[in-house]
């Protein structure tokens, strides 16, 4: 079980949101985190690896900056099985650009913009989420 | 100035991620558990987020052009091909299989669970090896 926490969910939302829309203020980008970090790697077609990578390195280092300031570490759980989180990384990385986004640049930024692509693809990576979790928990752990 | 700005939008995408509850695969797993142990609260994240970013695009493209740079890069493709089908269901598969989009992956690096550290560098993997051969058949 965990907890529901509608307030805090709103709020961290609205500061993901926030962070979308000043991206665009900013330099006219979409803030889509498979797109923004798969374009770290080469081959480099424009001049925004610095951008790209500030924004990669805020992300990486709000957690710890996080638990600096409240003096307690941000709680996770997540599995361990080394396996597993390969095979999931693999299908998350391949997907999400093969996609041409994630839950963030289909899910945040395309359904904000009313793209019916990112309409398709939020309503695709939702159902074989769902379908996987269905699976895993019910079917062969049930 | 790019670097700075564009580090401090990632602070506070991140900030949010925590904060949301979005940085713990638990939670997102019981998100989409919903004839199990059904966490709703994801939901508030997604219509947080996109509500603020639906009113602020609108503002923010009344201008002609953002603070730098000439123009807004915008998707404009409406086609609904196979890719934008077949890369999200592939994506949805992982995503459901441990509870990590590449956002939360990215921020729990610093954490350095062993999930984690696993999970990031096959992810990155994949990531290239999708934009290699996209490029490749382009």
């Amino acid at each position: 079980m965990t907890e529901f926490t509608p307030w805090a969910s709103l709020i961290g939302g609205t500061m993901i949101g926030l962070s979308a829309v000043l991206l665009m203020l900013w330099e006219g980008r979409i803030a889509g985190i498979s797109g923004i970090a798969g374009r770290l790697l080469p081959p480099y077609r424009d001049g925004a690896f610095l951008s790209r990578l500030g924004f990669i390195g805020g992300i990486v280092a709000a957690p710890l900056l996080i638990s600096l300031a409240s003096g307690t570490p941000v709680s996770q759980t997540i599995s361990s099985n080394v396996p597993l989180m390969v095979v999931a990384g693999l299908l998350v990385g391949f997907g999400s650009v093969w996609g041409n986004g994630c839950t963030s640049g289909h899910g945040v930024c395309g359904l904000s913009r009313l793209s019916a692509r990112s309409m398709v693809a939020t309503a695709t990576f939702m159902a074989t989420a769902f379908i996987t979790v269905f699976v895993v928990r019910h079917v062969i752990g049930g | 100035m790019s670097f700075l700005v564009n580090l401090a939008l990632g602070l506070l995408f991140g900030t949010g991620l925590v904060v949301s509850g979005m940085a713990d695969p638990a939670k997102v797993l019981n998100f989409l558990d919903i004839f199990g142990t059904w966490d709703p609260s994801l939901a508030f994240v997604m219509g947080g987020a996109v509500v603020v970013a639906f009113i602020g695009y609108r503002l923010v493209l009344r201008r002609d052009a953002p603070i730098i740079g000439k123009t807004f890069h915008l998707p404009t493709r409406q086609d609904i091909d196979a890719r934008v089908v077949a890369g999200p269901a592939i994506f949805g598969i992982g995503w459901g299989l441990c509870g990590f989009c590449p956002g939360p992956a990215l921020a729990a690096i610093g954490l350095g669970a062993t999930g984690t550290l696993a999970f990031v560098p096959a992810m990155i993997a994949g990531m290239w090896a999708a934009r290699l051969l996209a490029e490749k058949r382009a």
